[in-house]
């Protein structure tokens, strides 16, 4: 890019103009021709320095905004315009590192110094050039693998509330799903945003005992953290987990916890900005924001690596129309919702699965990819589920004696359903064969015209009383 | 008419600059040293407001802003079909085997291939008069377009000369002189403007359906041609999927799929099923007759606004060719928001929900650009725009903004229902919020198919709504307590629902329903209606008739590949009710 070239005679350029701070933005008269986006380093009385960018600029002065701590920031701080817009260095050396938010080394060892540069905040891969994700990972975990099955280059969020084992579910998913990528360059870009210090702690310690820790990448930014650094903190993950996709052929799963504490540090910077807020205070373009984290996942077409997107959010309150969970459900491919209800009668994973959703499972499985049946048992234990969920909301009601000999069935299948196919161990790891037993176990206690989802074909190979027959 | 200005700020997408004199509402400006391109959205004194349709970072003050006197226009001519554009009609493709498979900003790629050669063929000689519109030859443009090629709007003479052969787009096929004398070149390629709706004749009033291959639009909620609807629903009820059902599916000559703020993976796999799928009228593939403009949502806001724009334009230089195209939209919330984004970076003063307070007019306008139409030229051809909008409303409310708004200016409403979607019932088109007003005119299509429709349509869909007033009902005192008859209304509308208006977007014979199939399944469904009831007043139990072994037929009538296989399974149903009404009348 030339843009270092052209922007020369103001790189390094340090101003000591500032006549106003408010919150985390500065105001820096004087500044002639400052970038759009370009990155400042703002040094403070006590020698400490933090970086920003150029929020709004004029021929005569700039607003900046800051990514770090704002206790201590006052007119006398020094700002240093660097003439360019803001880059990380790369290089295959940032496996088993970790970093802070603002991308400085937490693990005691130097600056890395990159192959390459690239700048942080705008990638967006040509729609013409994306390869539709298609090849199966499987979990082992039955409700996902099952009935909402995980694709490589997929972004698939997990909806939970505070309290809820996603955490432990999460690991689970990237613990197993490392195992079937053996033989192929697998890796896993962590990037916390506002969790406690435990969760982390929980997270390295789960990816040291597997051994994941050498081939995974960590941006932390704990609670304690200065706040205006999540926005930075997801988009040095995902530069660095593009790099490692695109440029050395890696299956890159990203976890990206927690949006909600990011979704709060982008309204905090909104309201600084005076801007007119939509739903709940959010910004009005929290929905393109949040679509230039999440459309980063994907595949290229001619090359070989992927980026996997699992980012967890905690909805406020459990509500699914909160802007956070909806407007992250508007761009990722589905959905995994983790229900208080189960998890309260002790199945783990609690993951309901009618509200849950894969869109891109239907490519992912089949004849030829997980099996023939595979979409069509998913589809009718969706059913079956569904009527067992609503006998049970009218046994509520009316007792069970009131209802009729085919909702009784139904109200006994869901019960099974969550016990033996929703639930699993935390290190249980089933193959895609054991979870579609299970499932045919299940179907085979309704009556065989029921299973209306299901082609004769299918059922006639697959279901229990054919296959007893067969033998 | 190049004019060079002075940035002086630079606040995201918006560019205010200075010195640009004359310059006009609308105009393309080159923005900066990488000449992004932005279009003058205000003026006011000597500073001129542009929205820039490219990521901006990197811009500073100082920098320079050429106009260049001329709107946001629309290449059109042979070579749009099976393309991949952005909202400005950069193609996609030749930004890809340019400049790799990232996104680069001010990078140029002109929309329609100045390289290669098309077959013109004449259609008039020299001597003849042509008037604006008229047909003066045409191009083979894909395996089931023939591209023909129009006198552009202005032009009204004699054909001085016109030659058959192989031409690049923006070479002269045919000399026009005018009566003042002046001669006028006409080739393969013309432009215009996207934001002005290109000119007709006439509107005529909407007669032929828009087929979709989906039952519960066709038999139920039915679209015709030229006219308009909205597909509102939360996320995950299927928006998406039912779009490309009917992107794939319908009926229409030329379709054109306008991605605006929507997911990448969901263009990809448009693009990647496109020129594998069949197309059931013609047996080429669909992409042969389909345009995609792919503004993906993490490319910058702005541009997502000038999509919509320029997805209506080339639809309707089709359409004056004589087309009938379908244009489908997902979504038109997204672009809303494009238009909120700036509307707030102008500091104009917000209506709802932060919107400006010309929303309602512009989704008017939009899908005033619908319709069916005789076109410019000699004769009567007869063309026409059906648009279909996706809306995603926040939080599955249609009470918001855009939601409500478009619901006034559709003639088509396709409601989307979360629970029916976490039931899998797809697709989740709820049957008692949807409507279509083109019911009646759309009568007679298929009363051809069955005399009877209409009544077995009305009498389908007042046993739906009854018997969601009876589920309610059941769900406090049980389905057992309520009497037999009542009981069997919610046994057909089971089966309505299972076996008519869910519908496979994915299974080989399901996803494409033919018209007579789908009268001869809704007759199926309805005579077993009516024999039910019959046993039923003989005293006939619900259960005995739930009980019966060939019912499970009716629900698998979609999977039946002719009408022979459907009245085979109703043959044998009706024989076994047949046994059961000889039971219980002796």
């Amino acid at each position: 890019m030339s843009f270092e070239e052209r922007g020369s005679e103001k790189a390094g350029m340090v101003y000591r103009t500032v006549t106003e701070v408010r919150g985390p933005l500065l105001i820096v008269e004087g500044v002639r021709g400052a970038k759009y986006n370009e990155v400042v380093e703002v040094k403070l009385p006590d020698g400490s320095e933090i970086i920003g960018t150029v929020l709004d600029t004029y021929s005569d002065k700039a607003i900046i905004q800051v990514f770090g701590r704002t206790e201590g920031l006052g007119l006398e701080v020094a700002v240093r315009f660097t003439g360019d817009v803001m880059r990380i260095p790369l290089s295959d050396d940032l496996l088993g590192r970790v970093f802070n938010g603002s991308f400085k080394p937490l693990d005691g060892l130097p600056d890395p110094i990159g192959v390459e540069r690239r700048e942080i905040f705008f990638s967006v891969i040509n729609p013409a050039a994306r390869e539709p994700p298609s090849e199966f990972i499987q979990t082992g975990i039955s409700v996902i693998d099952g009935m909402n099955s995980l694709v490589r280059g997929q972004k698939l969020p997990i909806f939970s509330e505070s309290g809820l084992p996603h955490n432990l579910m999460a690991a689970q998913i990237a613990r197993q799903s490392t195992i079937l990528g053996e033989g192929e360059e697998f890796a896993v870009v962590f990037c916390a945003m506002g969790i406690r210090h435990e969760e982390y702690e929980f997270f390295r310690r789960e990816f040291e005992r597997t051994g994941a820790l050498d081939r995974s990448v960590m941006i932390l930014n704990l609670a304690d953290d200065p706040v205006i650094e999540r926005i930075i903190a997801p988009r040095i993950a995902l530069t660095i987990a593009e790099y490692l996709a695109f440029d050395l052929d890696m299956h890159i799963l990203t976890i990206l916890t927690n949006m909600t504490h990011y979704c709060e540090s982008l309204r905090s910077l909104s309201i600084a900005r005076e801007e007119v807020p939509s739903r709940k205070g959010y910004p009005s373009y929290m929905y393109s924001d949040l679509a230039t984290i999440y459309e980063r996942a994907g595949k290229i077409k001619g090359k070989k690596g992927s980026i996997t997107l699992m980012p967890i959010l905690t909805m406020p309150g459990g509500d699914i129309t909160h802007p956070i969970p909806d407007l992250t459900g508007y761009i990722t491919e589905g959905q995994l919702i983790v229900s208080r209800e189960l998890h309260l009668k002790g199945i783990y994973p609690p993951i309901n699965p009618l509200p849950s959703l894969s869109r891109l499972m239907k490519d992912g499985v089949g004849a030829g990819k997980t099996r023939e049946d595979h979409m069509e048992v998913s589809s009718q234990l969706y059913m079956a589920y569904a009527e067992g969920v609503k006998a049970r909301s009218l046994a509520r009601i009316i007792g069970e004696l009131g209802l009729s000999e085919r909702e009784r069935r139904y109200l006994r299948f869901a019960d099974e359903f969550e016990k033996r196919f929703i639930n699993q161990g935390v290190y249980e790891n089933r193959s895609i064969e054991r979870t579609l037993e299970i499932a045919w176990d299940l179907l085979s206690m309704l009556p065989e015209e029921e299973l209306i989802r299901i082609s004769e074909e299918h059922i006639k190979k697959y279901h229990r009383k054919y296959r007893l027959q067969a033998r | 008419m190049e004019k060079i200005g002075e940035i002086k700020r630079i606040n995201g997408s918006l560019i205010i600059a200075e010195g640009l004199k004359g310059v006009k509402i609308g105009d393309i400006a080159y923005v900066g040293d990488l000449k992004l391109i932005g279009e003058v959205v205000r003026i006011s004194g000597r500073e001129v407001a542009l929205q820039c349709y490219e990521d901006t970072s990197g811009l500073r003050p100082g920098e320079h802003v050429i106009s260049t006197g001329t709107p946001l226009v629309a290449e059109l001519g042979p070579g749009l079909i099976g393309g991949i554009f952005d909202g400005l009609e950069r193609s996609e493709l030749e930004l890809w085997k340019k400049a790799g498979p990232f996104i680069k900003k001010g990078y140029r790629v002109i929309p329609l291939n100045r390289e290669k050669k098309w077959y013109f063929k004449p259609g008039v000689k020299p001597g003849d008069r042509v008037v604006e519109g008229d047909i003066v030859g045409v191009v083979r443009e894909s395996k089931v377009v023939e591209h023909r090629v129009l006198v552009p709007v202005g032009i009204n003479g004699v054909v001085e000369n016109i030659e058959e052969g192989e031409f690049r787009v923006d070479e002269p096929v045919a000399e026009v002189r005018l009566p003042n004398g002046v001669k006028r070149e006409i080739k393969l390629m013309q432009t215009w403007p996207v934001r002005i709706p290109r000119p007709y004749k006439e509107r005529l009033p909407l007669a032929q359906p828009l087929f979709t291959g989906q039952r519960v639009i066709d038999t139920f909620f039915p679209i015709a041609k030229g006219g308009t609807a909205a597909i509102p629903g939360g996320f995950g009820t299927g928006k998406t999927i039912t779009l490309h059902s009917i992107a794939k599916w319908s009926d229409a000559d030329i379709v054109i799929y306008v991605g605006c703020g929507e997911r990448g993976n969901e263009m990809a796999d448009i693009l990647t099923h496109f020129p594998e799928l069949e197309d059931p009228r013609t047996g080429e593939k669909l992409i042969e007759r389909a345009i995609f403009i792919a503004n993906v949502s993490n490319l910058p806001v702005s541009a997502r606004e000038a999509s919509i724009y320029m997805g209506i334009t080339i639809a309707e230089y089709y359409r004056d060719q004589g087309y009938d195209v379908g244009i489908i939209v997902d979504s038109t919330s997204r672009w809303a928001e494009a238009l909120r984004d700036l509307s707030g970076r102008l500091e104009e003063l917000p209506a709802e929900e932060g919107y400006p307070a010309y929303l309602a007019e512009r989704i008017a306008e939009f899908y005033e650009r619908a319709g069916r139409v005789v076109t410019l030229g000699s004769g009567r051809r007869i063309g026409s725009v059906t648009i279909m909008g996706a809306v995603s409303p926040p939080g599955g409310d249609f009470s918001e903004p855009v939601t409500s708004t478009t619901m006034r200016f559709v003639g088509a409403l396709w409601a989307l229902d979360t629970e029916l979607a976490f039931r899998r019932h797809f697709p989740a088109i709820n049957w008692l919020r949807s409507f279509s007003r083109y019911v009646d005119v759309l009568r007679e299509f298929w009363e051809r198919y069955d005399p009877n429709w209409f009544r077995l349509r009305e009498e389908a869909l007042r046993l739906l709504e009854e018997s969601s007033r009876l589920e309610e009902i059941a769900r406090v005192i049980g389905e057992k307590a309520l009497p037999d008859e009542q009981r069997l209304i919610l046994l057909v509308s089971e089966i309505l629902k299972e076996g008519f208006l869910v519908q496979s977007a994915f299974h080989e014979v399901d996803r494409y329903c033919p018209p007579e199939k789908q009268v001869r399944m809704l007759r199926a469904i309805m005579e077993f209606y009516r024999r039910a009831s019959e046993l039923i007043k003989l005293g006939v139990p619900v259960e005995r008739i739930r009980g019966l072994k060939n019912l499970v037929e009716l629900l698998r009538l979609k999977e039946k590949k002719g009408l022979e296989e459907i009245d085979e399974a109703e043959k044998r149903l009706i024989e076994e009710m047949e046994e059961l009404k000889a039971e219980y009348s002796r």
